[in-house]
């Protein structure tokens, strides 16, 4: 039992290292045919097809890749580390917006079963939208890619946050309060030291299912906008019909999304209480 | 106006139907009072409203009709001047057992500084025997040290009224005994009034200097008032072996078994409750001194049948 994690991780390994041996071993090029056509030699090798490629050709691809992550040789030239940055710099200053707007709306929500009710019906049409619905929408109004993009991230983390916070407030046990007006705190200290300490890992919930869901959206808001970011650089990369470049930038999305994720369950792991 | 320090006259509490009919009255016309300095509990059973009355009383829910009266004053909400244990305990757990102390020791004395908070909140840890265990969180304490941190917030800011509401009910019975003891000495080095629900017989005669004792709901009332004679200070072991203890005793089960019940009747339920024996309530004043006559209880020829 108390290796448990030791006997996981060799696991994980054997499992990865069989997938990765299957994947190469099944996926080899043709034998070369003894003479080429001509044709076969202006398309520039044996192979009448194109493969998904195989493990070590992307290995080899991440190596170099990740040698140089920032380099910017012009717009459709750019390190892959250039690009998630862009990405992240999209998607936190949407996700923090939301935060701003949703942690205080989820506050009062939850406070006030007026409020509740009142919003209910526009968070409820609202929330099922596809954040990317809004785009064409929001480039109208915005007349800037860029800026659409962040109200798209904006739009999609707002709801998880907005709904999770009001939840959390509205569930503070009553004992919390009655401790609160016996102690004759004011509504303020009342706010944050006891509403919000007690519905902080509620809320912090609610601001890691919007990380995540925002990192899953502004992939495909950047494969619609362009330009830059690592959305794009998915994209660019099937229009060069490079799929070494796709498959490794798609590994690279999912090592992004798990370090965000590891990082909000920390930070909900310090706010977390047993009662 | 009157001689008690806390005076509640006429409480009624109703709470409307949710068909739409006629209201649930859970208690109708409460009166007592209590005196500086004095131990009183309460004893009903479930549904008769006690929590609602303490709660009343700490300011935390309204009375549909009557008043509460502290020193004179008029209760309208809650009030650091009134202290309240509640049986979940309710320490906040997020924070440790010195800090959900020196929360509420700021919030009595926000001009203090640091170390006077510290010294004031760590002398309350003392007294409730968790020094050493004041950076815990409560989720790593038992019931009864949880328990201790609820009661020593409560004392450690000092209200007029120390309101507890069944402080010992989740707590099993080895552990209850000697947090009584502690409540008792603790009370005991103070001048704190208490006000305390329970259920349990023997922890009110061990406790209080008087017990109030109340129907049945719906239109529960206070149908007596029994004066505890026993001599402090008392402890669990000897207080059995007082030849009052027994007849007290057996008084106040004979009426939570029967005549709760009876008084509650509404053809025999009669606003001024009929005493069969015990303290007459409400209690007689004398006119010429104005001071309140309690009579102790009759114990006459009841000693030897104990």
């Amino acid at each position: 039992m108390q290796n448990i994690h030791l006997r996981s991780a060799l696991l994980s390994l054997v499992i990865l290292t069989m997938f990765l041996g299957i994947w190469e071993l099944a996926n080899q090029p043709p034998k070369a045919k003894q003479a080429m056509t001509e044709y076969e030699i202006l398309m520039g090798g044996s192979e009448p097809q194109a493969r998904v490629p195989n493990p070590s050709e992307i290995g080899k691809l991440a190596i170099e890749e990740l040698s140089h992550p920032f380099y910017d040789k012009g717009p459709n030239d750019k390190g892959i580390g250039l690009q998630l940055l862009y990405s992240l710099k999209r998607v936190l200053s949407g996700y923090l917006l939301a935060a701003l707007v949703a942690i205080p709306v989820g506050f009062l929500i939850g406070m006030s079963p007026l409020m509740h009710k009142a919003l209910d019906p526009f968070i409820q049409v609202l929330k099922p939208i596809s954040p990317l619905a809004w785009m064409p929408l929001a480039l109208f109004i915005l007349k800037d890619s860029e800026i659409s993009s962040v109200f798209v991230i904006f739009i999609c983390s707002i709801w998880p946050m907005l709904i999770n916070t009001a939840f959390g407030v509205s569930s503070v046990k009553k004992d919390y309060i009655n401790v609160a007006r016996t102690h004759e705190l004011g509504s303020l200290r009342t706010a944050f030291l006891v509403i919000l300490l007690a519905a902080a890992p509620t809320i912090l919930t609610g601001m890691r299912i919007s990380i995540g869901i925002a990192w899953l959206v502004i992939v495909a808001a950047e494969m619609l906008v362009g330009g830059t970011g690592v959305g794009y650089y998915v994209w660019n990369e099937w229009n060069n019909l490079d799929l070494t470049a796709v498959v490794f930038s798609i590994l690279m999305i999912g090592v992004v999304g798990m370090v965000l994720d590891l990082l909000l369950a920390r930070a909900t792991k310090l706010v977390q209480y047993v009662e | 106006m009157s001689q008690y320090f806390l005076n509640a006259q006429g409480l009624t509490k109703s709470f409307p139907a949710s068909g739409g009919g006629e209201p649930l009255t859970v208690f109708d016309n409460i009166n007592f009072g209590v005196n500086e300095s004095e131990f009183v509990c309460i004893i009903g059973h479930s549904g008769c409203g006690k929590s609602t009355i303490l709660n009343i009383l700490a300011g935390l829910d309204q009375a549909t009709g009557g008043t509460v009266l502290m020193d004179n004053r008029e209760v309208s909400g809650p009030s650091l001047d009134r202290g309240v244990v509640f049986q979940n305990y309710s320490l906040l757990p997020w924070i440790s057992t010195l800090k959900n102390i020196t929360f509420a020791v700021k919030s009595r004395h926000p001009t203090w500084t640091k170390q006077q908070v510290l010294d004031h909140s760590m002398k309350y840890i003392e007294m409730v025997g968790l020094k050493g265990a004041e950076q815990r969180k409560p989720s790593q304490l038992s019931g009864g040290m949880r328990q201790r941190v609820s009661i020593a917030r409560a004392f450690a800011i000092e209200p007029k009224l120390l309101l507890l509401d069944e402080p010992f009910g989740a707590l099993d019975a080895l552990t209850r005994g000697m947090i009584q003891e502690e409540l008792i000495k603790i009370w005991s080095q103070s001048t704190q009034t208490v006000f305390m629900i329970t259920h349990d017989v023997d922890e009110a005669i061990l406790l209080s200097d008087r017990i109030l004792l109340m129907t049945n709901g719906p239109y529960a009332q206070i149908a007596e008032s029994v004066v505890i004679d026993i001599p402090r200070p008392r402890n669990r072991t000897d207080i059995i072996h007082h030849p009052h203890y027994y007849t007290i005793r057996n008084h106040i089960v004979e009426f939570l078994v029967k005549r709760s019940k009876e008084l509650a009747n509404p053809e025999t339920r009669t606003v001024d409750a009929p005493i069969v024996t015990g303290l007459r309530y409400p209690p007689e004043v004398n006119p010429a001194t104005g001071s309140v006559q309690e009579n102790t209880y009759p114990l006459t020829g009841k000693e030897d049948a104990a």
